[in-house]
């Protein structure tokens, strides 16, 4: 993918500026709508949902202490793992972005959420909230966009390092926490900088998110074994605890990846971005750069809705359970404009997502330009590419941009 | 066993052997569920008990009996916690109402009871969101939060010999609790009492056929006073109503109009008088201000005639806060810079860095409204 400014063709070349504020206002109807009718059931349901994520987690625990039984050992992992899942997603996600801070319950409150992940609510509300909800998908800004080590846009220079990101991808993929917790530290950024430089927030943050780590592993890895030691299940409850913490970062990577990396989902240029965007443009910006995955009402959940990418995007402090009713009157708002709704089941926007990483990984147009037929010629291209200097490789990259381009024309 | 306890910060010492110990299984319990602590878990099977944590003292609603067309009386099974109370006193209370929690004072209009319970009685005040959802669609078996009793509104033990107990419309609340303590028990109390009970009219009169009963038994001298029928009450005819007045200690509850005369009334003779308010008198309003709140980074512009309190919770803050009217403290904040107007009294209190306290001056968020440039620890 290219930003979008850079595109031949611009999704929304259509668009006059009355229509963008247009669409503003809609939307803003939209978001007032929910506002004004937020009330007694909703309440009900985050309660409900806290209540119903306490109890099975609660529960597979119990089943965990027996858990030498192998039977016990797979109910109380899938439990736990569907445990942390809703923890993180339904709830944490979606507590620490305000949600349901309108109910005023100092228990439910994006103010006082600690969730159980690596990484501190105090460090991942800043990073998330307002970085990656601000600057979403403009290149160099959103570091949602790669985690810095990964090339997500055609326009990042190709190096032969790339050639290893699906590899970097899965293991951040199984280590997802820890990735968020390093991310919202900054820390490739700040471990840059002499230690004596840099900054004291850093430090601080630091501190708080070792002590988080420490407090996590403690609970899932000495804490409950202990407790199941009795059992003769100490192992096999190190083993589930590891591997619900393995499911629940592989499932929210998964989620996370099909909210923004999906081929045809949009990126920016910060420089493209007016000085003073308005509230209209940068509801068309967050309407571009998301995708929705399509499915049954489990999988809403088990995304902590953020399978309403597109709505979340547009109105992330509205109640996640809302997201549903309103999808339809968003669709409507892209059809009337012209715009690309981004929607897909999981499998599908995964395997998109995927694809673009692999996708990159190579330089610009070889994996377009390479068949079956002609692997060897291309392998032996792509080595030329790593070892040639950065001369030889720029003329080698636009013969091979060139001959990815007359095989799309022809 | 040992009798040492645990060196972690933050955990209740206890100087028995069996305090350590609990201590150190609450300290495994909690390691096992953190980020939660297990009375985040405990909330969700027994909020009652009796040391309920941070998630503070809760009640469960046992009934809800009218007590006329526009009030009714709400009885509460307090948590273990619940220390009691002196009739007299009042009660915060926080309710869930369309989804957002709400507090507001009540007073306690029983003595303590044999079965524990507590109760309140409210007035639905037209568009009141708390007395409208108390009185018409609160069912028994819902959980409300509770604070401790609170109150100077008390008699004084032993009883003086002759008292004068002025209530006008709900002001009747901590009277009434006075009397059922007073004449509910075994042993009656002796003692000459003159209730003057104002109500707009007969029909609105909370707990007037009980104490008419009271009257009837002579444990009190009750005079009823409508406001339909007998024209609003002149205060300086207090003195027909109640020839021996100035013998009698007073205690007065009711609107604000009606203590601010008998005040004045009572101050002209010298004479002592107890009050309790419902709500707090707004005197004065300024300008205005910003306000910031420095840990939730918030930046509010207020009016002058909003108070700081209403205005962070329309804005999304989450707030600590009581009686909403000045009394409790439970709302206090730290000042750290800027000036606020007390609503109540126009009283200035300003905050200056490097002259004031560091830790800033404490303010009452309900009833202070901006009155500059202000920042808020919190």
């Amino acid at each position: 993918m290219t930003t979008i400014t850079k595109k031949p063709e611009n999704p929304i070349a259509h668009l006059t500026e009355a229509d963008i504020e247009a669409i503003g206002a809609e939307l803003d109807a939209i978001r007032q709508e929910v506002i004004d009718s937020r009330g007694a059931e909703d309440a009900a349901y985050i309660r409900g949902m806290v209540d119903l994520q306490r109890k099975l987690e609660l529960g597979s625990r119990a089943v965990l202490l027996f858990s030498a039984l192998p039977p016990a050992w797979v109910v109380g992992t899938v439990g736990l793992s569907v445990a942390k899942i809703l923890e993180n997603m339904e709830i944490g996600h979606n507590v620490m972005h305000g949600q349901w801070d309108w109910m005023r319950d100092p228990k439910i409150h994006s103010t006082t959420w600690e969730w159980d992940n690596a990484s501190t609510a105090d460090g991942w509300k800043h990073s998330h909230n307002q970085v990656h909800h601000t600057y979403t998908n403009i290149v160099g800004k959103d570091n949602d966009l790669g985690y810095g080590i990964m090339r997500v846009d055609e326009e990042q220079r190709w190096v032969p390092m790339f050639l290893a990101q699906p590899l970097w991808n899965f293991i951040n993929a199984c280590f997802f926490e820890y990735g968020i917790a390093a991310y919202d530290l900054e820390l490739g950024r700040n471990l840059r900088i002499p230690k004596e430089k840099r900054p004291e927030s850093f430090t601080r943050s630091l501190k708080a998110t070792l002590g988080k780590i420490r407090k996590q592993a403690t609970k899932d890895y000495v804490v409950h074994p202990l407790l199941a030691l009795p059992f003769g299940s100490a192992l096999p409850t190190l083993a589930a605890n590891f591997t619900a913490n393995l499911v629940r970062n592989l499932w929210s990577h998964s989620v996370i990846m099909c909210g923004h990396f999906p081929e045809g989902v949009e990126t920016f240029e910060l420089a493209a971005i007016p000085e003073k965007e308005t509230r209209g443009q940068w509801y068309v910006r967050q309407m571009l750069g998301s995708a929705n995955i399509s499915g049954s009402k489990l999988m809403h959940v088990m995304t902590g809705n953020l399978s309403h990418q597109i709505e979340h995007h547009l109105f992330p402090d509205l109640p996640s359970n809302r997201y549903a009713e309103v999808a339809p009157k968003v669709r409507a708002v892209f059809d009337k404009y012209g715009l690309n709704y981004h929607e897909a089941p999981l499998p599908q926007q995964v395997g998109s997502a995927w694809h673009r990483v692999v996708r990159l990984s190579f330089p610009n147009g070889w994996l377009a330009t390479t068949n079956a037929k002609n692997l060897p010629s291309q392998l032996k291209l792509l080595y030329t590419l790593a070892t040639a200097d950065r001369k030889t490789r720029k003329v080698v990259q636009l013969r091979l941009e060139r001959r990815a381009k007359e095989l799309a024309a022809a | 066993m040992s009798s040492t306890s645990l060196p972690a910060a933050g955990l209740r010492r206890s100087a028995s052997p069996a305090g350590g110990l609990g201590a150190r299984l609450r300290a495994v319990a909690d390691a096992a569920v953190s980020p939660l602590t297990l009375d985040d878990l405990l909330d969700h099977f027994h909020p009652l008990r009796r040391e309920p944590g941070d998630g503070g003292l809760r009640g469960r609603v046992v009934e809800v009996r009218p007590e006329t067309p526009e009030s009714a009386t709400i009885l509460i099974k307090p948590g273990k916690g619940w220390r009691g109370h002196v009739p007299g006193q009042y009660v915060r209370l926080g309710v869930d109402v369309d989804g957002i929690r709400l507090w507001r004072t009540y007073s306690l209009t029983h003595g303590p009871r044999a079965d524990r319970n507590i109760s309140i009685t409210v007035k639905a005040i037209p568009g009141g969101a708390v007395s409208e959802h108390l009185v018409r669609r609160l069912a028994p078996g819902a959980l409300v939060h509770l604070a401790q009793a609170e109150g100077e509104f008390v008699l004084p033990d032993p009883l003086p010999e002759k008292l004068l107990l002025v209530t006008a419309g709900s002001g009747i609340t901590p009277v009434i609790g006075m009397l059922r303590n007073l004449f509910l028990r075994a042993e009656p109390a002796r003692a000459d009492i003159v209730l003057v009970s104002v109500n707009q009219s007969e029909t609105t009169a909370i707990f007037r056929d009980e104490l008419r009963g009271h009257a009837e038994r002579g444990h009190i001298t009750l005079v009823e006073r409508y406001d339909d029928r007998d024209g609003v009450l002149d205060v300086a005819t207090l003195d027909t109503l109640v020839p021996d007045l100035a013998e009698r200690l007073a205690y007065a509850c009711g609107p604000a109009g009606l203590l601010d005369a008998l005040e004045q009334h009572h101050a002209d003779r010298g004479l002592a008088l107890t009050t309790e308010r419902f709500r707090p008198v707004v005197l004065a309003t300024s300008e205005g201000g910003s306000v910031a709140f420095e840990q939730t980074g918030t930046d509010l512009e207020l009016d002058g005639s909003t108070t700081i309190l209403d205005a962070a919770e329309a804005a999304g803050v989450l707030m600590p806060s009581g009686c909403r009217m000045g009394i409790c403290m439970g709302c206090v904040l730290p000042l750290k810079e800027g000036a606020v107007r007390d609503l109540r009294t126009g009283e200035l209190t300003v905050a200056v860095p490097g002259e004031t306290d560091k830790g800033g001056v404490p303010i009452q968020t309900c009833i202070n409204a901006a009155a500059g440039t202000c920042r808020i620890d919190h």
